[in-house]
């Protein structure tokens, strides 16, 4: 498929001719998707809407569980393991893989207590280790400095850029390998949008991130690994600079040139 | 018909009823207002410290209404606490563990055939029931029980409804965290439906304690101070029945009976500040 695509155990995300429906049937979102993601990486998945991208990423956690009347064919593995798996916990599969979803959305809670809302569900009880947690997380996320002395403030009082990255200081708490962001940026101002680009970056080398975007700009930004998405095939894989020079598709060229999406 | 007659006539139009709305609703207050004043005039006089704090001597021809507020605070809350955790429980299960499908449908379709109920079948089978087959005689925990199941429909929809109100990104958000389903119905759903669900419980309690035709029938008419909950009482609303249906003290009916209003005017006004506290200290919590 493409110069990128590690085989084998050392994926950390790998999807064999995975297939998702809705409806019982009657919409089909993913049609036989084969990817891998390497662990540590950065994937970008683009695509206009109806791609398929948001279904693959709430098929990795299971979100789309939720669901009534959804079906899927072929394997989803994380660690070589499927997701969809009758021994899977699904809790735990979340913790494991978290998301950052479209619109800000604090709980309605303190910002403290939305960060530690995940490790308090996990069972942590003890304050000075929630503290520790909370704050490592925070200063992980980048939002630490402006927000350490209103930590029991409500979250709802954030900038919109806030909380997207007390969002991602929310999943960074319950101590995730994957980390999902579902248009992360689409609800913010460039200057906002740019600093959770730069937060992913410094996150990358320790995570494995799978950010999708409508914004083929965006991707370009991050200079990662690019997806490309289309009518929920997965049409192009590679680095950003290749996808971006030397698109082998003409799908794929049509779309970053802005022809359509 | 030309232009000119039409917005002519659609401004005498708009005039005519802009009036009978305005007359509507002036209507509808002073209804209120008059029924409320009325009461509070004619109860006025016999309103004393005295009149609520004492018993009430040759059949409440004299004396005061102590064993009756008693007896009305104590059952109204039974009823409520028995009411509330089944009411909540069947919305928490309609909303978050079934989807919408035939058994949803029955047990909603069941709970609002219940509020469709006249009030006095429900005392009728109150009576049935729990006096006379469970044995419980006259007594504030028939009458409790009886309230509860009459009131129970209107707490399971309106805690339904504020349970439905609630994002579902937040439950997204949750369950995303690991989050269980309890600990997601727990910790978001229920703390951002509270105020729903209290002024569901408030409004059930407002329809309790002015509840006779259920109440006379289960919990009796006794005029001594209850000593538990086995004992019988008589309400604020039977006790005002009473008096005024035998004729024994009108003047002591409208003094019950205004002692009821201020009591359920304090049990609104309250519910609203405990809702508005409770709002506010939520986005503070620690």
């Amino acid at each position: 498929m493409s110069a990128t695509a590690p085989t084998g155990s050392e994926c950390k995300v790998q999807a064999i001719n995975f297939s998702f429906s809705y409806a019982y049937g009657e919409t089909k979102a993913l049609h036989s998707l084969n990817l891998a993601i390497r662990p540590g990486s950065l994937l970008t998945i683009m695509g206009p809407t109806g791609s398929g991208k948001t279904t693959f990423l709430r098929a990795l956690n299971r979100l789309n569980d939720r669901v009534a009347g959804t079906g899927h064919t072929g394997q989803l593995l994380l660690d070589g393991k499927d997701v969809y798996g009758q021994e899977v916990d699904v809790a735990e599969l979340r913790r494991r893989v978290g998301m950052v979803f479209a619109l800000p959305t604090p709980l309605p809670l303190s910002i403290y207590e939305n960060v530690a809302y995940g490790p308090r569900k996990k069972g942590i009880r003890s304050r000075a280790k929630l503290d520790t947690i909370v704050e490592k997380a925070l200063k992980t996320a980048v939002i630490f400095e402006e927000v350490k002395d209103r930590l029991h403030s409500s979250a709802q009082r954030l900038s919109g850029g806030q909380q997207q990255r007390l969002a991602l200081a929310r999943v960074l708490a319950v101590d995730p390998e994957v980390i999902l962001l579902d248009e992360p940026t689409s609800g913010l101002d460039p200057l906002s949008t740019l600093r959770i680009e730069e937060t992913l970056r410094q996150l990358r080398s320790d995570f494995t991130i799978v950010l999708v975007t409508h914004d083929p700009l965006q991707a370009a930004r991050i200079k990662s690994d690019v997806a490309f998405f289309y009518l929920g095939e997965l049409v192009e894989i590679g680095p950003a600079t290749e996808i971006f020079t030397r698109p082998q598709d003409r799908r794929t060229e049509d779309y970053i040139t802005g022809k359509f999406g | 018909m030309n232009a000119y007659t039409t917005s002519h006539r659609s401004k005498k139009e708009d005039r005519i009823m802009l009036a009978l709305l305005r007359l509507s609703a002036f209507l509808a207050v002073a209804i209120l207002v008059f029924i409320v004043g009325y009461i509070m005039v004619q109860g006025f006089p016999v309103l004393n410290l005295g009149f609520l704090l004492s018993s009430p001597t040759k059949m409440g021809r004299e004396g005061g209404i102590l064993p009756s507020i008693v007896g009305t605070v104590v059952l109204t809350l039974l009823s409520a606490a028995i009411a509330t955790p089944l009411g909540v429980g069947t919305a928490i299960f309609l909303t978050e563990y079934t989807r919408e499908g035939t058994f949803s449908k029955v047990i909603r379709f069941g709970t609002e055939s219940l509020a469709g109920i006249p009030s006095i079948i429900f005392g009728l089978f109150g009576f049935l029931f729990f006096v006379i087959r469970l044995n419980m005689g006259w007594s504030i925990l028939s009458g409790a029980l009886t309230l509860a199941s009459m009131i129970l429909p209107t707490v399971v929809r309106t805690s339904e409804e504020a349970i439905r109100t609630v994002p579902d990104v937040y439950r997204e958000i949750s369950f995303a965290l690991g989050g269980s389903r309890w600990q997601t119905v727990t910790s978001v759903v229920l703390p951002s439906a509270l105020p729903g669900i209290v002024t569901g419980i408030i409004l059930a309690i407002g329809r309790a304690v002015g509840e006779t035709a259920a109440v006379i029938f289960t919990a009796g008419s006794s005029l001594r101070l209850p000593q538990s909950i086995f004992d019988p009482v008589r309400t604020l609303p039977v006790h005002f029945y009473i008096l005024a249906r035998e004729g024994i003290s009108i003047e002591n009916a409208y003094g019950t009976a205004a002692v009821l209003m201020i009591a359920v005017l304090l049990v609104n006004v309250s519910a609203y500040l405990i809702i508005n506290r409770v709002a506010a200290r939520r986005l503070e919590r620690r």
